[in-house]
C-alpha cells in the first residue's frame, strides 16, 4: 500500500516537475554557460528584437515627441499611402529588375569560376588565381565606387575606350540607361572570387573514386563534368540560391546610395534607397517603416517559396 | 591522382582556361594597380595620359605630402584605428562568447536561442526602426553607436559555433574531470584549440570595421568623430573638396585635387593589403566549414 502511493507521488512528482522546473534546473546546472550567453541574449535582444518591436510604428503615426505608446494608431495607412504612392511601381520595377540581373548574371559567375578553378591542374596556379580574386572582397565599397566614378568619368578610362572605338565621351554615371550595367557589372568583379570558394569547398567533398571510375568507363572531361561534378554541387547551388531569394528584394542599397544621382533615380532608386531618403533625410519616420517592412515581408515570402521549391524540385532545403 | 588523357579538344580547353583566368586576375589588380600608379605619377602628364596606366608617368610623391598636411586624414585614421581595435575586440569576445554557449550539448535553451539568433538573419526590424532604437538609447552623434548595434554577425557566430562543435568533446571531459568549470574550459581548452578561426574571425570583422562608411554616416554627426571611409567618401564621391581648399584657384590645384584622390585611396586602402597575406592562409581552410550546416 504504501509503497504504491510512493510510487503515485513519485509519478505524480515527475508530472509537476514540468517545464519551468525543467528549465529551472538546467539554469542552475549550466550556470556558466548561461552567464557566458547573457550578454550575447541581451545583444540580439536590444539590437534586433528591439527594432522589430519598433516596426510597430508601421501601423502608427508616430512621433518622436510621443514615443511609440503615445502615438496614434493608423491602421495600414501607410502602406496604402506607399501603394498609391507615384513612384510605387518605379521602386518596385528598379528593385526587381536590379535584383533579377544580380541574380541572372551575378549568381552563376562564382560558380563557373570555381568549375573553371577545378579544372586547372597546376596547384600554385591555382591559389594564386584564388589569392587575387578574392582581394575586391575585401576592398572597402566606398573605395570601390570611388574606381567606379573616375573610371566611369567623361576622362576615364572606359571613355578612352570609347573614344578609341570611335564613340563619343560622356559621363556614364549620369546615363540612367547604364545605371545596371554599371551596378551588376562591378558587383560581378567584386564578389566572383570571393563567393567561388563555398562552391570549391563543395568540390572537393565530391569523392574522387567518382572520377576513377568515369575514367575507367570511358567518360571524357565534359561527361564528367555533366554527370559528376555539376550533380555534385547541385545541393550547394540551391541552398546559395534559396538564401539569395530571400534577399530578393534587398540590393546592396550602400552602394545604390554611393553611386546614385537625381538624373538617374529613374532606374537607379530602389526600395531600400527610397526608405532612406524618406526615413532619415525627411523623417517621415512611420511611412519609410512600412516601406521597409513591407520590403521584409516581401523577402520572406520569397524564402518560403524558394525554400519549398527546393525541397520539390531536388529535396535540398534550408529547414 | 588521377590522370587525364591529353587529346587535342582537352589541350585547347586548358589553354583557353589558363588564358580567361589570367585575363580576370588582371581585371581584379588592375584598378589597384592604376591608383597605385596615379598616386606617384607626375601631374602634368598625368593630366595629358589617356588610356591603360601600366607604368608610373615620372615619379612624383607631392600628392602624399598635400594628403599628410591635411589634418582630416589624421582624424579619419585615429577615429578608424580606434574603431576598429576597439570594434573587433568586442566583437570578437561576445562572438566567441556565443558561439561557445551555443555549441554546447545537453543545454537545454541553447536551441530556442539557436532559433532566435538565426531567426534575425531572415527577418528584421528594418533601417528606421534601428536607428530610433540607437536615437532613443541616446547613442547618435556618440562613437558607441558605430560599435555597438554592429557588435555580432549572425553569420560569424554561426561559423565559430560549428567550428566549436568540430573540436572533440573527450578533451572537454577531461579538464571537467579535473574539476573546470566553464569559463575556464572557455578560456583554457577551447579558445587555444581555435587559433585559425580566431584569425578568420579577426579579418572579417576588422576588415568589416575598416571599412564601414554607412554606420557612421547615419549615426554620427561631428566630423571629428568621421572614420576614414566617410572623409574618403566626401573626395572620392561627393567631390566635396571643401577640405582641400586652395590658396589659390588656378588649374594646378585642381590637378593636385585629381591626384590626391589617387593617393588616399592607397593611403586608406594599405592596411588592409598588408592584413591580407598574413591572414589569407587562414581563411579558406576556416570559412565554409560551418557555413553550410547553418
Amino acid at each position: 500500500m504504501r509503497m504504491q502511493s510512493r510510487l503515485i507521488a513519485g509519478r505524480l512528482k515527475i508530472k509537476v516537475d514540468g517545464f519551468t522546473a525543467k528549465v529551472k534546473r538546467d539554469l542552475l546546472r549550466h550556470k556558466y554557460i548561461y552567464i557566458m550567453l547573457l550578454p550575447v541574449v541581451a545583444y540580439y535582444f536590444i539590437f534586433h528584437y528591439g527594432p522589430i518591436y519598433g516596426a510597430v510604428i508601421a501601423f502608427q503615426d508616430y512621433s518622436p515627441a510621443l514615443g511609440v505608446e503615445g502615438s496614434t494608431w493608423v491602421g495600414f495607412q501607410n502602406f496604402t499611402d506607399f501603394f498609391h504612392n507615384y513612384y510605387f511601381w518605379r521602386l518596385i520595377k528598379n528593385t526587381v529588375l536590379l535584383s533579377f540581373y544580380l541574380i541572372l548574371f551575378g549568381f552563376p559567375a562564382p560558380i563557373v569560376l570555381a568549375l573553371m578553378l577545378n579544372e586547372v591542374n597546376n596547384t600554385r596556379f591555382k591559389r594564386t588565381v584564388q589569392t587575387v580574386t578574392y582581394l575586391p572582397h575585401f576592398i572597402s565599397l566606398v573605395v570601390i565606387c570611388g574606381f567606379i566614378v573616375n573610371f566611369t568619368s567623361r576622362g576615364g578610362i572606359i571613355n578612352d575606350i570609347i573614344e578609341t572605338f570611335g564613340g563619343e565621351r560622356y559621363n556614364l554615371l549620369l546615363k540612367p540607361e547604364l545605371f545596371r550595367s554599371i551596378y551588376v557589372v562591378s558587383d560581378i568583379w567584386q564578389t566572383v572570387g570571393w563567393g567561388s570558394i563555398i562552391y570549391l569547398a563543395a568540390l572537393t567533398n565530391i569523392d574522387i573514386e567518382l572520377y576513377q571510375a568515369a575514367m575507367i568507363d570511358g567518360a571524357g572531361r565534359w561527361k564528367q563534368l555533366m554527370h559528376i561534378t555539376l550533380p555534385g554541387i547541385a545541393p550547394t547551388v540551391i541552398i546559395m540560391l534559396i538564401l539569395r531569394m530571400g534577399r530578393i528584394m534587398t540590393v546592396g542599397f550602400e552602394k545604390v546610395i554611393l553611386l546614385y544621382l537625381p538624373s538617374t533615380y529613374e532606374t537607379a532608386d530602389v526600395i531600400s534607397t527610397y526608405v532612406y531618403r524618406m526615413g532619415l533625410q525627411k523623417f517621415s519616420y512611420s511611412y519609410s517603416t512600412a516601406i521597409g517592412l513591407f520590403n521584409s515581408v516581401i523577402n520572406c515570402s520569397f524564402l518560403i517559396f524558394a525554400n519549398y521549391a527546393g525541397k520539390k524540385v531536388n529535396n535540398t532545403y534550408l529547414w | 591522382m588521377i590522370k587525364i588523357r591529353k587529346n587535342l579538344g582537352s589541350r585547347i580547353f586548358d589553354t583557353l582556361n589558363t588564358v580567361m583566368l589570367v585575363f580576370l586576375m588582371v581585371l581584379c589588380v588592375y584598378p589597384m594597380i592604376h591608383v597605385l600608379f596615379a598616386s606617384v605619377s607626375e601631374l602634368q602628364k598625368l593630366s595629358v595620359h589617356d588610356g591603360l596606366m601600366l607604368y608610373p608617368l615620372g615619379f612624383s610623391l607631392e600628392s602624399y605630402k598635400k594628403v599628410f598636411e591635411k589634418s582630416f586624414i589624421f582624424t579619419g585614421y585615429y577615429n578608424s584605428i580606434l574603431y576598429v581595435g576597439i570594434g573587433t575586440a568586442l566583437s570578437l569576445f561576445l562572438t566567441s562568447l556565443g558561439a561557445y554557449g551555443l555549441s554546447r550539448k545537453n543545454v537545454l535553451l541553447a536551441k530556442p536561442i539557436m532559433i532566435m539568433v538565426v531567426f534575425t538573419m531572415f527577418f528584421s526590424g528594418g533601417l528606421i526602426p534601428t536607428y530610433l532604437l540607437v536615437k532613443d538609447l541616446g547613442m547618435v552623434n556618440h562613437r558607441i553607436a558605430v560599435i555597438l548595434p554592429t557588435a555580432i554577425s549572425t553569420w560569424n557566430l554561426i561559423i565559430m559555433r560549428t567550428n566549436f562543435m568540430g573540436i572533440p568533446e573527450s578533451l572537454e571531459e577531461s579538464a571537467r574531470l579535473d574539476g573546470a568549470n566553464d569559463f575556464f574550459i572557455f578560456a583554457k581548452v577551447i579558445i587555444p584549440l581555435s587559433k585559425p578561426i580566431i584569425a578568420v574571425m579577426l579579418l572579417f570583422y576588422g576588415v568589416g570595421r575598416w571599412n564601414d562608411w554607412f554606420q557612421a554616416m547615419i549615426y554620427l554627426r561631428d566630423r571629428d568623430l568621421y572614420p576614414l571611409q566617410l572623409f574618403l567618401r566626401e573626395i572620392l564621391i561627393q567631390n566635396q573638396l571643401e577640405e582641400m581648399r586652395f590658396d589659390e584657384f588656378d588649374i594646378d590645384s585642381l590637378m593636385l585635387a585629381e591626384t590626391i584622390k589617387y593617393s588616399i585611396i592607397v593611403i586608406a586602402t594599405l592596411p588592409i593589403i598588408f592584413m591580407y597575406p598574413m591572414l589569407q592562409k587562414h581563411f579558406v581552410k576556416g570559412i565554409m566549414i560551418g557555413a553550410l550546416k547553418g
